[in-house]
């Protein structure tokens, strides 16, 4: 099958040999930084905590110490956060295997739908997970004088400042994520044109 | 573009277009006040900016989804269409996702940080907010079905003939 872009194809026994265009090699370093992104995201924010000291009653002369611990667990929408940004990374990194070994494998039509559906699959997954956080984020920093929640982060602040360095990493990531699925759907409709070829032909996702 | 491929999305955007308004007007009239002790809660949607977002995002989703079903889908507009299809599902994915997060610590509160559930206080608000976030959710779902159409429909992708 003859594809457009600039990928040459010729068909022997068994290996296809391709030489890449730019714009695969352009997605191919997309997708390391989305992966790099997300997994800083995933790290910093799975490493996130903090214990602090604080005294909360004097009996006398003799202060009484508590020591209370800010942890990622304590917050569902943290903890989402880890395993959404977590989910994308596996898949940014399966996607670059696949990207750098493709050549060598040649895979019927059906899988060619796959990376892009997967890509949106994952893009919507770490939206979800990267909003959620925020806004919990948002809700410790400043609280909620309405229902009477007290903002944590002037205590705990540099819990809040890692949080909100893996929030931003995830925001870039995600932001990268969503150029590469519409660049991967894009790409679907030039490799197919109007059907589906049910015969090998050369993936790069 | 024939009549069987338009009745689908058109159904589809229908049934979006009455998730999204039906979800703005339930969070928007959601409204409750209770006395406990010497203090006063009153419960509406303005005090937390994760439910303006929330009615923001479902309000700026309806007009578009309602601008969308008097548009016959012309071809020379559906790239367009389906960026702003794609971008219109990632934000409703986002609000409801912000949206129950900050629901679910306002139902179960959260013990290391000192902060207490308010529900038991205010039930009518949260179970007004639990039908405006259910409506938000079927209204994302509907969003990335009708993303998926938009796509089978732009770029002729799900043929699956030899």
């Amino acid at each position: 099958m003859a594809s457009e872009r600039g990928e040459k194809q010729e068909t022997c026994h068994g290996k296809v040999p391709l030489t890449r265009s730019k714009l695969d090699l352009v997605l191919l370093l997309l997708r390391l930084l989305a992966f790099l992104a997300t997994l800083s995201a995933m790290v910093v924010m799975a490493l996130n905590k903090q214990t602090k000291t604080i005294v909360v009653a004097t009996i006398g002369t003799v202060p009484i110490r508590a020591t209370l611990t800010a942890k990622f667990q304590h917050t569902p929408a943290f903890v989402f956060f880890v395993i959404a940004n977590g989910n994308a990374s596996l898949h940014n990194l399966l996607m670059l295997v696949v990207g750098f070994m493709g050549p060598k494998w040649n895979f019927k039509g059906l899988a060619h739908l796959a990376i892009p559906v997967l890509d949106l699959m994952n893009v919507a997954i770490v939206s979800g997970g990267a909003s959620a956080a925020a806004f919990m984020g948002q809700l410790g920093r400043d609280g909620n004088s309405h229902a009477r929640w007290n903002k944590i982060c002037d205590k705990f602040d540099s819990f809040c400042d890692q949080g909100g360095g893996a929030m931003i990493a995830s925001f870039v990531g995600l932001m990268l994520m969503t150029v590469i699925c519409s660049v991967s759907i894009i790409r679907l409709r030039n490799h197919n044109g109007n059907k589906i070829i049910l015969d090998s032909s050369v993936v790069v996702p | 573009m024939s009549l069987s491929k338009r009745i689908p999305i058109f159904l589809l955007r229908l049934l979006a277009l009455g998730a999204t308004v039906s979800a703005t007007l339930v969070m928007i009239t959601s409204h409750d006040s209770a006395q406990l002790f010497n203090m006063k809660f009153e419960a509406k949607y303005t005090n937390s900016p994760t439910f303006k977002y929330f009615v923001l995002m479902n309000a700026i989703a309806s007009g578009y989804t309602l601008i969308l079903l008097f548009f016959s889908s012309k071809s020379s507009y559906g790239h367009l269409i389906l960026i702003l299809d794609l971008v219109m599902a990632l934000l409703l994915d986002s609000s409801i996702s912000a949206c129950l997060a900050i629901g679910q610590v306002g139902k179960n509160g959260n013990s290391h940080a000192g902060w207490l559930p308010i529900c038991g206080q205010v039930p009518k608000f949260c179970d007004h907010v639990t039908g405006a976030l259910v409506a938000g959710f079927v209204a994302a779902i509907v969003y990335f079905l009708i993303l998926l159409y938009s796509l089978h429909n732009v770029m002729n992708l799900f043929f699956l003939k030899t």
